[in-house]
């Protein structure tokens, strides 16, 4: 559905992606590790048009999408939720979600779908009045996510969505997501968070300075003693 | 007392006034984070168009706001197209030269133009009933300038609303507060700048319009309202929009008392002396914590 091939971006003079190469099939979780500066969120950019390709390409069901601006590929089906949330923090709960169905294809069934966020999420529902911004940051993250599902996405991109919570708030953040790839959605995960990330996987990515270093499923790469040692520290070694 | 009572009614008519020049610019620097310095010029337009409307068809001057609003805004989305829509693709801080620099070559081309089309000359729009007077307690209050306050509130409040409901309006907060979060949410973002340049251009023109009939206009007048735009818009804090017409009445307020107490001639320095106070005292605006509300 979505597949990126030889990405090469940055900024200025510097180059972070070197001909990175990844797909996401329609359906799929897949999951993007690596350390912190390996270029996960220049990625994300990348493929949402926020930043341009210098070479490569990124197609979704076949057809080129990097030269488009950010908002037609939200309309045809792509959303991104942002490192660090980047919610509307003025704006209530409710019009951060509503805005999230501003694009045309998802405008008409914006009922439905607060119903649907706030069936995921019911704390939301409670907090639809409040402003975001005085919002914890679980519920906030909740926001984001929420956000992102009002454009109807296929797919789903995540960057670090467990940056900063609570083990306990993760994990409700990580059945979030199972139940949303059972509704059909694909799923394409970014994070820091090894060990959940690639157990919850059916396909995982290692980028490593701003190239793929590693790839398979979920399971066998958690095997890998690279994976291992690098990201779970030699203590899993052992295991 | 009494004197000063008729002033600072007089000055309370006039503030509406800035208010509704201040929302205009407000909304432009509180999305697209340019501070457009020809806001006065284009004022000073809507209120030849209103001039001209009358003076030509006899269209009285609160009808020709009907074509003088939609007029301005079509003004406004060429000039965004034509000079701002390049710079707004820049970062901040040269966005912000490259504005000033493009506002003040507008300003002036602008100024040469009406000196141009309409001479130098004082102009002002005298209808069979501008001289009509309310007697409230020994206080005169001119019935046009009454009016004219009273639109400029509704078009300030028209204004909110539009930003509270509509869904382009939500667009522009949106964009406002976090662009590519905007982006992200499907929005187009140089849709939202081109609206919000093209909606203040067009309140800038009926602020003209309100200004030709109520006072005077010239072709000089631009920067005078540029300033006064400026410093109610930092008195009521950046992006407040129902801020700046209180602002605006603070503004028209402090001038009156002034005049009664220094003298008409230190008019003008009241305004920047607020201006310079608040920005020590209290940066953020009187009004808001730094949102576009």
């Amino acid at each position: 559905m979505l597949e990126a091939r030889d990405v090469h971006a940055g900024y200025g003079d510097v180059q972070i992606l070197s001909g990175v190469s990844f797909a996401v099939a329609g359906g799929e979780i897949v999951a993007l590790v690596g350390p912190n500066g390996a270029g996960k969120t220049t990625l994300l950019r990348a493929v949402m048009g926020l930043l341009p390709l210098r070479r490569g390409a990124v197609t979704w069901e076949g057809r080129p999408i990097h030269a488009a601006p950010t908002h037609r590929i939200v309309e045809q089906g792509i959303a991104l939720v942002p490192e660090g949330r980047r919610l509307f923090a003025r704006m209530t709960v409710e019009e951060n979600l509503l805005l999230g169905a501003f694009a045309p294809r998802a405008l008409q069934a914006r009922g439905e779908g607060l119903e649907r966020v706030f069936q995921i999420f019911p704390r939301l529902a409670e907090r639809r009045r409040q402003l975001a911004g005085s919002l914890s940051g679980g519920e906030q993250q909740m926001v984001a996510i929420g956000r992102a599902l009002m454009s109807r996405p296929r797919l789903l991109l995540l960057d670090e969505p467990s940056l900063g919570l609570a083990p306990r708030v993760v994990e409700g953040i990580l059945e979030v997501l199972r139940q949303i790839h059972r509704e059909g959605v694909g799923v394409f995960l970014v994070e820091q968070n090894v060990q959940a990330s690639l157990a919850l996987a059916d396909r995982g990515y290692v980028l490593e300075n701003g190239r793929i270093t590693g790839q398979g499923s979920g399971r066998d790469l958690l095997r890998d003693s690279h994976v291992r040692q690098a990201y779970l520290g030699p203590l899993a070694m052992g295991r | 007392m009494r004197l000063l009572a008729q002033q600072l009614l007089l000055g309370l008519l006039i503030g509406g006034l800035y208010g509704l020049a201040a929302a205009g610019l407000s909304l432009i620097f509180g999305v697209l984070r340019v501070l457009n310095v020809a806001h006065g010029e284009l004022l000073m337009l809507g209120g030849y168009a209103s001039f001209w409307l009358f003076a030509l068809l006899g269209v009285d001057p609160f009808v020709s706001l009907l074509g003088v609003l939609p007029g301005l805004f079509l003004l406004g989305l060429c000039l965004y197209w034509l000079l701002f829509a390049f710079v707004v693709r820049a970062h901040e801080e040269v966005r912000i030269k490259n504005s000033l620099l493009i506002g003040f070559g507008l300003a002036l081309a602008l100024h040469a133009l009406a000196v141009r089309l309409w001479t130098a000359d004082e102009r002002s729009i005298t209808t069979a009933y501008a001289g009509a007077v309310l007697t409230v307690w020994e206080l005169k209050v001119p019935l046009v300038r009454l009016a004219s306050l009273a639109l400029a509130f509704v078009l300030i409040l028209g204004l909110h609303v539009f930003l509270r409901r509509g869904r382009w309006g939500q667009a522009i907060r949106a964009t406002a507060e976090d662009w590519e979060a905007a982006l992200l949410m499907g929005i187009d973002v140089r849709r939202a700048y081109l609206l919000a340049f093209a909606v203040g251009t067009a309140l800038a023109g009926a602020a003209g319009s309100l200004v030709s009939v109520g006072y005077s206009i010239n072709p000089s007048i631009g920067l005078e309202w540029t300033l006064k735009a400026l410093i109610v818009v930092v008195l009521a804090g950046m992006g407040s929009i129902v801020g700046t017409f209180f602002g605006g009445l603070l503004l028209g307020a402090a001038e009156a008392v002034s005049i009664v107490v220094v003298g008409g001639p230190y008019r003008e320095v009241v305004g920047l002396v607020i201006f310079f106070c608040v920005l020590v005292a209290r940066p953020e605006g009187l009004f808001t914590r730094g949102a576009l509300r």
